[in-house]
């Protein structure tokens, strides 16, 4: 792939889903626009991903959210969260997602977010 | 405390629990304004590309048409701890991406419905939507400069807002605030729990 496609003038021309070879997010796995990406730290730099990919594995040294990778990365929230699935699946970073619970948020949780934010 | 599937692996410690907020409101009501105010960094903004089927699909070709809508996403951070990393998120403002908000309340501890008093008419699909979820909400008044002034109670009357949902007055450029806006949201969340069996 000729990584000239990619750049801003061209951005309409080229598809979103081209840089995920038109793979949409698996639904099973859906990840959060909240949802915090760290990479596992290594040695070595990882091969055989593309240049969206590395973005992503170097940015993601501090743990970051799908929605500030979206911004970093500059793709769209679709991409990006194909884009942390494959670094997943190779077992190259680890996610946290905001707690859903069914009933309610738990209080211990808005009790440190309320001390936060009284501290501001 | 993981939750999704995909969480997990050694380092756990090292990871934030995120937490969300959601601020509704109709267009132009001050959403990211307020977010630029209590946001440890400008306001951000991310796009989802939504691909919609199109009306009349023609049968015979086989290849459904669809157009494909950009909808921007701006969002804000603050860190509240080393533990914990709260965002803002600011819904689309047409109301035609509605789906779109279904995504960003799940797991959201509470909703911030913003309100322009010039513009009151904008802000019934976002107090009827979160309203349906059960999610805990307030109803935050922005109090534009030159704007018409009214009280709680008619601001209440005037949205039909049920008594139990809290209402506060604002000035969304105004950090103090805002802040106050949202140490609000999390005391009715924390008040909105159901009793521990």
């Amino acid at each position: 792939m000729d990584d000239g496609w990619y750049d801003e003038e061209a951005g309409p021309l080229v598809r979103p889903y081209t840089i995920t070879s038109g793979r949409t997010p698996s639904p099973n796995m859906k990840l959060d626009v909240a949802t915090q990406v760290m990479t596992i730290r290594s040695e070595t730099e990882p091969t055989g991903l593309g240049p969206e990919h590395l973005q992503i594995v170097r940015q993601c040294r501090q743990p970051y959210s799908i929605a500030e990778i979206g911004v970093y990365v500059n793709r769209p929230l679709g991409v990006v969260r194909v884009l942390c699935g494959d670094l997943i699946d190779r077992g190259l970073v680890i996610t946290r997602s905001p707690p859903v619970q069914v009933e309610a948020p738990d209080h211990e949780l808005l009790q440190a977010v309320l001390n936060g934010l009284s501290k501001l | 405390m993981a939750s999704a599937s995909s969480d997990g692996g050694k380092g756990m410690d090292m990871i934030p629990t995120p937490v969300k907020i959601i601020v509704a409101g109709g267009f132009g009501a001050g959403k990211t304004t307020l977010v630029a105010s209590v946001s440890e960094v400008p306001p951000l903004s991310t796009e989802e590309v939504l691909t919609e089927a199109s009306d009349g699909v023609d049968d015979l070709s086989g290849v459904e048409r669809k157009t494909t809508t950009t909808v921007a996403l701006d969002f804000g951070r603050i860190t509240i701890s080393p533990r914990h990393v709260l965002y803002l998120f600011g819904t689309p403002g047409q109301e035609r991406f509605w789906f779109m908000w279904n995504d960003l309340a799940r797991g959201a501890i509470g909703t911030v419905v913003l309100v322009d008093t010039r513009r009151l008419e904008t802000s019934f699909a976002a107090i009827d939507f979160f309203e349906r979820r059960k999610i805990p909400f307030i109803v935050a008044v922005n109090c534009f400069d030159n704007a018409p002034r009214y009280t709680e109670d008619e601001i209440r009357e005037a949205l039909v807002i049920p008594d139990r949902v809290p209402i506060v007055m604002c000035d969304a450029r105004n950090r103090d605030t805002s802040k106050l806006v949202l140490i609000k949201l999390v005391r009715h969340a924390m008040a909105s729990q159901p009793a521990k069996v």
